[in-house]
């Protein structure tokens, strides 16, 4: 219509690059694929939206009593309740979008049969739906915040959390890509992603700080997790996470490698989705 | 002009596992290492494909099952890439495999409007724009706001092609979409069809119909073993398929004997004795020269089929007493005034049988029969009846020969 003399060539060569200009011309579809999921998500739920709010308070409160009642799990002289929903309301979006992005490409196999659109928007849609949720949470972060009258640190506010967020989007992108592409060849993903966001859950810093761990060589291996810079710059405004600039800089880096990583191999496969979907 | 699809040296293969899933586990792969060179069948869907198309150029792509079609359909449409050769396009195509791609149950019919419209390329002020004219092509005004699933699989399909047929590409590529909905709705999409056509649009349609593909298609391409055998004119190309479908194995060297009672020598279906017939009216007539070895009770079972589903059977012992022969050679001549069929492919099956008792012989999924009906009307092409419940009129004409 508009694209009159639009030349194009099908052929057997893919290119791995991200090609923005045909995403921006299907930037719609992001917007229908998560307009849709979020619609049916929610929909023949008697509590519908409330379940949004409910999930993270829920989850809070029992990670509050048994880690920090219970087990006295040191959090850096914020409240417990806090630390953990800071950790929490980052890591629920990341495991939120993994899941359903790892499975993305095989609920939607029949649509991926059928027509053509760049591959890319299923899992970034499923990221797009998690952020729902993840605005919906952070809201009522924010009251907690203040009903514990945290004292926060405004000008580290405004400069860590952009940055924590960024990090946690390009490092869910990056995971959720990757594995979204190798569930479609690897079926048996389906069963690896649960158990592998459990273990994953207990090496980053969601529930206990990064700091209460001595030992340099397992900080190397717990940096790598892209969630461990994410988390650490967004609690600072908070509290002093006694962080290494080090460290830092390996997870940061590696949230990058991430990404870089599994579009790349995402767009290395997509091309045979449709064989093997 | 410069043509608007330029299909070069396209060809495609596919690697088929011989287990049979097309995807691996972690556990093949595993193993994969210590066993390297597993067995892969190569399967050349489609070997060498080549032609052009201009623009406002209306092609029909014509082939038997597995002839290449669906997957030059899917390379055009870029859900699967070729393995070899390249296809330069002028323009947006966009692509019919399937109505409906993207419907989602528990969505409205409104929302779903929005969300396959999106998925089939539309943008959302397009979508606004044609909005009333697809609901109303639809019939569904009064259901925009109930979820699809309370929907009647008519009304979904109707939806959905009223979706489709409102899209606006310079290229329209359509797979056999038409081979499903109500009479009524069938007519209303081929003239919205024809109307593309008719509109300087180019369309590139496949299917099975061939008189609607005469009705849209000015020129086609006929695939075999994912080759071009034919392109031209639609009616030189439709008269190559007909006539090369001719040429296959006679009907009577296809017959599986059970019982060496009888020996069937000939059958010959209209006049014909290989296995494709291609009816253009409602009477079958089937001649079947046998020799009987000895005394024997015989009758002739046909089943008329569609995609695996008996629609409708002939079995002449269910009504009258069962006929029993004496040893020698005969002539048997049945006619059949089958009911209105909608065009389309169907298998015949022949049972040579023992009533009541056992078959001496049959000969199955090996006739295929065309129907050529102007007229797509019919209440039997419904695949869940089971085989028998029309039961078929018919006269028998018998001679001994010997």
């Amino acid at each position: 219509m508009q694209e009159q003399q639009n030349e194009y060539i099908i052929s057997s060569d893919q290119s791995v690059a991200l090609n923005l200009k045909e995403l921006w011309t299907y930037r719609e579809l992001f917007y229908f694929f998560t307009w849709r999921d979020v619609k049916v998500k929610y929909k023949q739920t008697a509590l519908g939206v409330i379940w949004v709010v409910l999930q993270p308070v829920l989850t809070v409160a029992i990670f509050t009593f048994f880690f920090g009642r219970a087990l006295q799990v040191p959090s850096g002289g914020l409240p417990y309740t806090i630390f953990v929903f800071s950790g929490l309301l980052l890591w629920n979006f990341f495991s939120a979008s993994v899941n359903a992005a790892g499975n993305s490409m095989i609920t939607n196999a029949p649509i991926i049969k059928k027509i053509y659109f760049p591959r890319i928007i299923i899992p970034v849609a499923s990221l797009l739906v998690s952020g729902v949720d993840f605005l919906i949470a952070f809201v009522v972060y924010l009251v907690a915040l203040f009903y514990y009258h945290v004292h926060i640190d405004v000008l580290l506010m405004i400069i860590y959390w952009p940055i924590a967020v960024f990090l946690l989007l390009i490092g869910t992108m990056g995971i959720s890509c990757w594995l979204a592409a190798l569930s479609v060849k690897y079926r048996d993903f389906r069963y690896v992603i649960p158990f592998g966001l459990q273990i994953a859950l207990f090496m980053s810093p969601v529930i206990y700080p990064a700091s209460i761990i001595h030992y340099r060589w397992i900080n190397y291996v717990l940096a790598l997790n892209p969630m461990y810079a994410a988390i650490n710059f967004f609690r600072m405004p908070l509290m002093d996470a006694g962080t290494d600039l080090v460290l830092m800089t390996i997870s940061c880096v590696s949230t990058v490698l991430f990404m870089i990583a599994g579009v790349f191999y995402f767009k290395k496969t997509e091309a045979f989705f449709a064989d093997i979907a | 002009m410069k043509p608007i699809l330029q299909i070069q040296n396209i060809s495609k293969l596919f690697q088929l596992h011989h287990r049979g899933l097309p995807y691996l586990s972690l556990r093949d792969r595993i193993a994969g290492v210590f066993r390297k060179g597993e067995e892969l069948e190569e399967f050349w869907a489609l070997k060498d494909v080549s032609f052009s198309v201009e623009p406002g150029e209306s092609v029909g792509i014509i082939g038997r099952n597995g002839a290449g079609k669906s997957t030059l359909l899917k390379i055009l449409s870029r859900i699967t890439p070729p393995t070899k050769g390249r296809i330069v396009v002028q323009g947006r195509i966009a692509s019919l495999l399937e109505v409906g791609t993207g419907f989602h149950q528990e969505l409205s019919g409104r929302e779903n409007i929005y969300m396959n419209g999106s998925i089939l390329g539309m943008k959302k002020w397009e979508i606004n724009k044609r909005f009333d004219e697809i609901v109303d092509f639809a019939g569904v005004d009064k259901f925009l706001d109930t979820p699809l699933k309370h929907y009647s699989s008519g009304m979904q399909l109707r939806l959905a092609f009223a979706v489709a047929a409102h899209l606006e590409p310079e290229i329209l590529v359509i797979d056999e979409v038409l081979a499903v909905g109500d009479s009524e709705f069938q007519k209303k999409c081929l003239r919205k069809m024809e109307d593309v056509s008719g509109q300087g649009r180019t369309v590139l349609f496949v299917s099975h119909n061939l008189p609607s593909l005469k009705a849209i298609c000015r020129t086609g391409v006929l695939l075999q073993e994912g080759r071009v055998v034919k392109q031209g004119s639609i009616d030189e190309v439709i008269d190559e398929y007909n006539s090369f479908h001719r040429e296959f194995e006679s009907i009577a060297s296809s017959i599986h004997y059970y019982q060496q009672v009888i020996q069937v020598r000939d059958v010959r279906i209209n006049d014909s004795s290989n296995n494709s017939v291609v009816m253009e009216d409602e009477t079958l007539r089937i001649a079947l020269d046998i020799e009987f070895m000895k005394r024997t009770p015989f009758e002739l079972d046909v089943h008329l089929k569609q995609q695996e589903a008996p629609i409708a059977s002939y079995a002449n012992f269910v009504s009258k007493d069962v006929r029993v022969f004496e040893a020698g050679s005969y002539r048997m001549e049945y006619v059949m005034n089958l009911p209105k069929l909608r065009s389309g492919k169907y298998k015949l099956d022949l049972f040579f049988t023992e009533p009541f008792a056992s078959w001496f012989a049959v000969s199955e999924n090996i006739i295929d029969v065309e129907v050529i009906n102007g007229d797509h009307h019919t209440f039997l092409n419904n695949p869940s009846l089971k085989w028998g419940s029309v039961l078929l009129n018919g006269t028998v004409d018998i001679r001994k020969v010997i």
